[in-house]
């Protein structure tokens, strides 16, 4: 899993394999946080409770 | 100051006692399933009817299966978000919830499956990346992950969750790059839907399994996940039925319900001309060239022809044809037994890829193998159920899960 | 192919097994259950869940008496080469945790017990069931603990196992050589149990690649053949037989197939 994992070789089937699965933790993780900061960012921003281009609105 | 209620203003839920009870026995199934998993894991898989000639049997068949019907919701998010098919917006939240149940009850089976659970992790850790095994855990985790982050923000829409700004921001920001989850879920999904066929496809010492390769992918590769895109929508929309049946009020418009179904049946169709062709090919070339012939396959009592004629034109054909036709589709009997037929069909062939295979004999001076679950093998089967039921009650009852549902049924 | 690897050190061992000689006593399971610590049931009736590294099992042509004939077949793991011989073995190659392996020096397929996380892929992937799941702890009646063979470590509950060729017999025999300052290892320093137990030699065993070793010509024999060898699994054991149903039942033919002619065709390739 981890280049630092003994069984490990920089062999192309362990390049493609764990290339495309870090590819995908990789744009999980980046959207998480992107997703998790922008809401800090918001509700810093003084927005409190809703969004001006959140359709749900509920208050 | 007042309370801000669970439920969500303008729908209308069953009251407390109702639901309390309902829960109640549905959780007494779940303990049951519970109890016989803590029995596998305490005292071993002894407690199964699995053997050294059924090393996969109910559970990964269960495993597979849940998997190709959790698959509406990496095809529905595909249209929705990718292709860009608005109406379907009406649905995907189900998709997600029913594909998070379906994942979440993979990953849990497989954990009660595996002969050491504590050394689970090693798949990850020690990965054999040329192992379809290692494919299907690797992918599958990823993607319950995604699946995870698709339901999040449907559950942040709660209406005392909505309340804290954090979570109502957060909850609107993850919409706001679901496309980018959504497309990554795509192609996770595609990955493993293909390595759960590839699983029985490359068995070389299979002559059942074993199919020819594109590139280093079995035939049934493809055919699982194309299978999995056909079906998987099928079982969305059937559970939809069974939830208004339930709850007794319209909770998707017909003709959300109509697109999917239609985009189902070219999906089903194509597939099983395609299944059909891979099964000729295996039939009259690769099958010989092992030894033998199809109907060697078939020999049995249990295991007769019948069943490929159930999979490829009871289950394929003609629910294929009739979710291609308009009349079909429009037609609530017709439409309901296609998607019936479909669900089954999808769960018949992941039947066969397991089960099937342990019991055909390789040898010749061997004789069928045969196998019936352990009563633990079951419970721990129908536990997902179970669970599943609890989830799309909290889910229901809690969650804006039907964006339709008040247009359709105003409250007076 | 073959003649070039009789000179490089890469070795692969190997195991022809004459079924004209073998009588079905049993003797090679009892003396591999006591080698390599296999534990067993109390009640062994039901065999789909028995362990045993060697199964003898019993072949009949179906024929009634006066023709009726019986074959006593001994199968322990092959230790597959896999398709084009590159050691990808249907086990080792869908082992997601590199559990088993396929180990280039010898030729053998490894099993290691403790990273074995018990999926039962292997087995699934196995057509000659060589591979047996440990469904319980291993109990050890009375004072039998005692006894165990230090060399090979007992298995625990949850993983998969199967016949190693005696590796660690190997492992002493090569220590032994080093002590001694050689490389090279005779042919009678690295046996496995059951070809020193079979009371009428019909285990042969050897490395296939050595000239000098029996099974490199025992291999070659008219008589010989292997099991399943249509799947190309590409076993290292080798059966001899003189009875063409002996040999029609180790593998799967159509109808109009007779099973010279099959072979020939894979070898040609």
């Amino acid at each position: 899993m981890f280049p630092f994992c003994f069984e490990w070789s920089w062999d192309i089937s362990h390049l493609v394999f764990m290339g495309g699965l870090w590819y995908a933790l990789s744009i999980i993780g980046a959207g998480m946080t992107f997703a998790i900061v922008k809401s800090l960012f918001d509700i810093s921003g003084g927005h409190g409770g809703h969004d001006d281009n959140h359709d749900h609105s509920h208050h | 100051m007042n309370e801000t209620p669970l439920i969500h203003a303008g729908v209308k839920r069953c009251s407390k006692w109702q639901f309390s009870l309902w829960m109640a026995g549905v959780t007494a199934v779940l303990l049951w399933g519970v109890y016989a998993m803590f029995l596998c894991w305490f005292k071993g898989l002894n407690q199964t009817n699995m053997n050294d000639a059924y090393g996969f049997a109910l559970w990964i068949w269960a495993d597979l299966a849940v998997i190709a019907l959790g698959g509406g919701a990496f095809f529905s998010g595909f249209l929705t978000y990718i292709v860009g098919k608005d109406e379907l917006k009406n649905i995907i939240n189900y998709a997600v919830i029913i594909g998070f149940i379906c994942y979440s009850s993979a990953l849990l089976i497989l954990a009660i499956d595996i002969g050491q659970p504590l050394r689970g992790w090693f798949i990850f850790w020690h990965a054999n990346v040329h192992s379809m095994l290692t494919e299907v855990a690797f992918c599958l985790s990823c993607y319950f992950a995604v699946l995870t982050i698709e339901f999040i923000p449907l559950i942040l829409e709660n209406p005392k969750l909505e309340r804290k700004p954090f979570l109502h921001h957060l909850s609107h920001n993850m919409h706001g790059i679901m496309a980018i989850f959504a497309a990554t879920g795509v192609f996770l999904s595609f990955f493993h839907q293909g390595s759960l066929g590839g699983v029985a496809g490359v068995l070389f010492g299979r002559p059942f399994a074993y199919r020819e390769h594109i590139f280093i992918w079995p035939f049934t590769f493809f055919l699982f996940t194309w299978s999995a895109a056909a079906c998987g929508p099928c079982f969305t929309i059937l559970v939809t039925k069974i939830t208004e049946k339930i709850t007794r009020k319209k909770l998707v418009k017909d003709n959300v319900i109509h697109l999917l179904a239609k985009i189902s049946g070219w999906m089903l169709l194509t597939y099983i001309i395609a299944k059909t062709a891979d099964t000729l090919y295996w039939a009259m070339v690769t099958a010989p060239n092992a030894g033998f012939t199809l109907m060697d396959f078939y020999a049995s009592p249990t295991y007769n022809i019948g069943l490929l004629f159930a999979e490829i034109v009871l289950c394929g054909f003609i629910p294929g044809l009739i979710l291609i036709t308009k009349r079909g589709r429009e037609n609530a009997f017709l439409l309901n037994t296609a998607i019936v037929l479909a669900v089954i069909g999808v769960s018949l062939n992941r039947w066969v890829m397991v089960l099937q295979v342990m019991a055909v004999p390789v040898f010749s001076f061997n004789d069928w193998y045969t196998y019936l679950p352990s009563w633990q093998e079951v419970a721990t089967t129908v536990l997902p159920v179970a669970y599943g039921l609890i989830v799309i009650s909290l889910a229901h009852r809690y969650l804006p899960v039907f964006p339709q549902e008040k247009e359709l049924n105003p409250v007076k | 192919m073959k003649e070039q690897n009789s000179h490089t050190n890469a070795k692969r061992y190997g195991m022809v097994i004459d079924l004209d000689k073998c009588t079905g006593c049993g003797a090679c399971m009892v003396a591999c259950y006591s080698e390599n610590n296999v534990p067993f049931k109390t009640d062994e009736t039901n065999k789909l869940d028995s362990i045993n590294w060697i199964r003898v099992y019993k072949l009949t042509n179906n024929k009634p008496y006066p023709d009726t004939e019986i074959c006593y077949l001994p199968m322990p793991c092959m230790q597959c080469d896999g398709i084009g011989k590159h050691g990808h073995s249907p086990c080792v190659s869908v082992c997601p945790a590199v559990a088993t392996d396929y180990d280039y020096d010898t030729g053998i397929v490894s099993q290691i017990y403790t990273r074995c996380f018990g999926c039962r892929y292997c087995m699934a992937a196995c057509p000659y069931h060589a591979r047996k799941f440990n469904w319980w702890d291993p109990k050890w009646p009375a004072d039998t603990e005692k006894y165990l063979s230090p060399n090979v470590s007992p298995r625990m509950r949850g993983v998969v196992e199967k016949c190693s060729f005696c590796f660690h017999r190997y492992q002493l025999a090569r220590e032994k050589a080093y002590l001694e300052k050689r490389q090279k290892l005779e042919e009678q320093e690295y046996q496995t149990a059951c070809t020193q137990a079979c009371p009428v030699g019909a285990i042969t065993f050897g490395d296939l690649n050595n000239k000098d070793h029996a099974v490199y010509k025992l291999k070659n024999d008219p008589r010989a053949f292997r099991l399943l060898e249509r799947l190309q699994t590409n076993p290292k054991v080798y059966y001899l037989t003189s009875k063409n149903w002996v040999r029609r039942a180790g593998d799967n033919y159509l109808a109009h197939e007779e099973p010279g002619n099959i072979t020939k065709v894979k070898e040609h390739h």
